[in-house]
């Protein structure tokens, strides 16, 4: 009793005793759930159930279950023959990819901005902060055309990973999630290290990346998922088959695939990632609730 | 002692002099943070700022990656605005806006609203709400495109029980839009509600204990309390949707191509068609220094309009 009245939100202690809330209350939970259900799980359960039928059936009776038995065959042939193992290893080494680069670029830049504050952080934060605000059609172009061949150095990256990941790295809200967090460190315990004697390079390695590992988490997660689910970048830099990642690949293969071998492929391809969201929700939606909290 | 003050002003002058000097900038560490800052300025310098700036450059020149480029002033942006494919995209890519706003401004809203008040079993329905939005795109596209095959689709299936249809969905010009927006909606309503979940949080419950106490019932509550409370990030919300479906690409690209009878062709289509059919990479930044310009004017204008019912 105590907790829930403590607890209380739009409707109240009282509200609930009422026999209209006490009966439509349920019920639109029931229906709303039904809903959610529906919506969330339903298509999820379609590409099993797909995914484990022959063509004929999918295309004759979508939604029947089985009418010519469980085709468990379909996920090992479509491994071998759409060659999703490769796809989803060159998906796997793009993400790890992008992750590293990303956790190094908006540590360091957020020790910087928020730790050692130097005069020109200001400056920096700004610049940052700007590029949020800026539509990103705007440098689509110009940034296939600078992994073409990079400024000063004049390497070409097309068709190598590094072309995903450097330009992964450069995301303003990562940075700013990041330097957030680190501002909320309390400053008495910086100053202590650096009393002790701690360089800069200890006080980042042995006091500030141990104290954020949540945070790092977050970013690690919304990082994968991210560049889990690219599809137009990799698209433009990546055109040699062999490098693409799955989501790149999949439309490609899906005009020559058998049906179900296309289904049993999509299937292995939301796998992971949604593996992982189940695994690791609690992290997940906090960090996007923060994204709307940075945008305020 | 005309001396020992003299001495001091000496000893100042010279702190002074050093903690400016190169020397003592190094031994506090100065060139550290230059170092811990390289990895941020160069990425940023390379892959956000140079480009933004070589975007504007380029839209001024004619550069197809094989003659030399060439300072072509305003001729990008007279061609653009003049193709007669131009008009419309941009009829369709605000077409694709306000279906999205429709369908897909309401159903987070209640959403959150809702599970804001299930203390127990929030955590449930917002896992699965939010799971289609961690279905890659590209693998929830080829899906419901099969859904919305004309012959043998998931949903002409579903509305054969109750005698509708078949519908030629994405074959046919009017259903096409609705057909993708629907699609898009789905992959992206459970990012919204979990936003606006995180703010809902910080509505005070002392709030809705003084209206109660005036006599408010649950829907009044709603309405005079909960919503003005989270409008600030409500109108936020809307303004990076509005900025969002004027940059969708992935979606007309991957369903229809644009296509049928150039009904789903957006803005982004014709950019990605100049640079990366035609080879037109001068039109194609022209085209999207525009759109950009008109999205930056669109938030100020959304700004200076909101702004008034934000702050009441």
């Amino acid at each position: 009793m105590t907790a829930e009245a403590q607890e209380r939100g739009i409707i109240s202690a009282m509200d609930r005793r009422r026999p209209l809330v006490q009966y439509a209350l349920p019920v639109i939970q029931v229906l709303l759930f039904i809903g959610v259900v529906i919506a969330g799980v339903g298509p999820l359960l379609w590409l099993v159930k797909s995914g484990l039928s022959t063509s004929q059936d999918i295309i004759r009776g979508p939604m029947e279950l089985w009418p010519s038995g469980i085709q468990w065959h379909n996920v090992p042939d479509a491994w071998t023959q759409v060659q999703i193992g490769s796809y989803l290893g060159n998906t796997a080494i793009i993400a790890i990819g992008s992750l590293l680069s990303t956790l190094f670029v908006c540590t360091t830049g957020a020790f910087v901005l928020s730790v050692l504050r130097p005069k020109w952080g200001p400056l920096i934060t700004g610049a940052v902060l700007a590029t949020l605000f800026l539509p990103g059609v705007i440098s689509l172009v110009p940034l296939y055309l600078t992994i073409l061949k990079m400024p000063v150095f004049g390497w070409n990256l097309q068709n190598t990973f590094w072309a995903v990941w450097l330009p992964q790295a450069a995301g303003a809200f990562n940075i700013l999630v990041m330097k957030r967090y680190f501002d909320a460190i309390p400053r008495e315990l910086i100053e202590a290290a650096r009393i002790d004697g701690a360089s800069n390079l200890r006080l980042f390695t042995a006091l500030i990346v141990p104290m954020s590992k949540p945070i790092i988490g977050v970013v690690a997660l919304l990082t994968v998922i991210g560049s889990w689910k690219d599809y137009l970048w990799p698209l433009l830099v990546l055109p040699d088959p062999k490098l693409q990642p799955i989501s790149v690949a999949l439309p490609r293969v899906a005009k020559t695939t058998d049906l179900s071998l296309q289904m049993s492929a999509l299937f292995l391809a939301v796998l992971i990632p949604v593996v992982l969201f189940l695994i690791f929700q609690k992290q997940f939606l906090r960090g996007v609730g923060m994204s709307g909290g940075i945008k305020d | 002692m005309a001396l020992l003050t003299r001495s001091a002003t000496i000893a100042t002058s010279e702190t002074e002099r050093s903690r400016r000097s190169p020397a003592n900038w190094l031994r506090s560490g100065g060139l550290s943070a230059v170092v811990f800052a390289l990895p941020l300025v160069l990425t940023f310098l390379y892959f956000s700022w140079g480009p933004i700036v070589r975007g504007l450059v380029l839209s001024f020149q004619k550069n197809n990656l094989v003659t030399t480029p060439e300072w072509v002033g305003m001729a990008n942006f007279s061609y653009v605005l003049t193709d007669p494919q131009l008009p419309q995209a941009t009829i369709n890519t605000l077409y694709f806006a306000l279906l999205a706003l429709v369908f897909g401004f309401p159903v987070p809203l209640f959403l959150a609203v809702f599970i804001s008040e299930l203390r127990k079993t929030g955590w449930l329905y917002n896992v699965i709400s939010y799971l289609p939005a961690v279905v890659p795109p590209v693998v929830a596209i080829l899906l419901w495109k099969y859904f919305y095959d004309p012959g043998s689709g998931v949903f002409n299936a579903i509305l054969g029980w109750v005698g509708l249809g078949p519908y030629a969905w994405l074959n046919s010009p009017h259903l096409a839009m609705p057909a993708i927006v629907l699609e898009a909606t789905w992959a992206g309503a459970g990012a919204t509600s979990i936003i606006y979940l995180a703010a809902l949080t910080g509505v005070r419950n002392e709030l809705y204990e003084a209206a109660e106490l005036d006599g408010a019932g649950i829907w009044r509550r709603v309405w005079h309390v909960t919503i003005p409370q989270i409008r600030g990030i409500i109108l936020i919300m809307m303004l990076l949707q509005l900025i969002g479906t004027f940059q969708v690409f992935t979606e007309p690209f991957l369903f229809t191509g644009g296509g049928p009878d150039n009904a789903t062709t957006t803005i982004l289509l014709l950019i990605y068609r100049y640079a990366f059919i035609n080879g037109d990479f001068g039109a194609a930044t022209a085209l999207s220094v525009l759109l950009a310009l008109v999205l930056c004017v669109l938030s100020v204008v959304y700004h200076l309009l909101t702004r008034r019912w934000s702050t009441t």
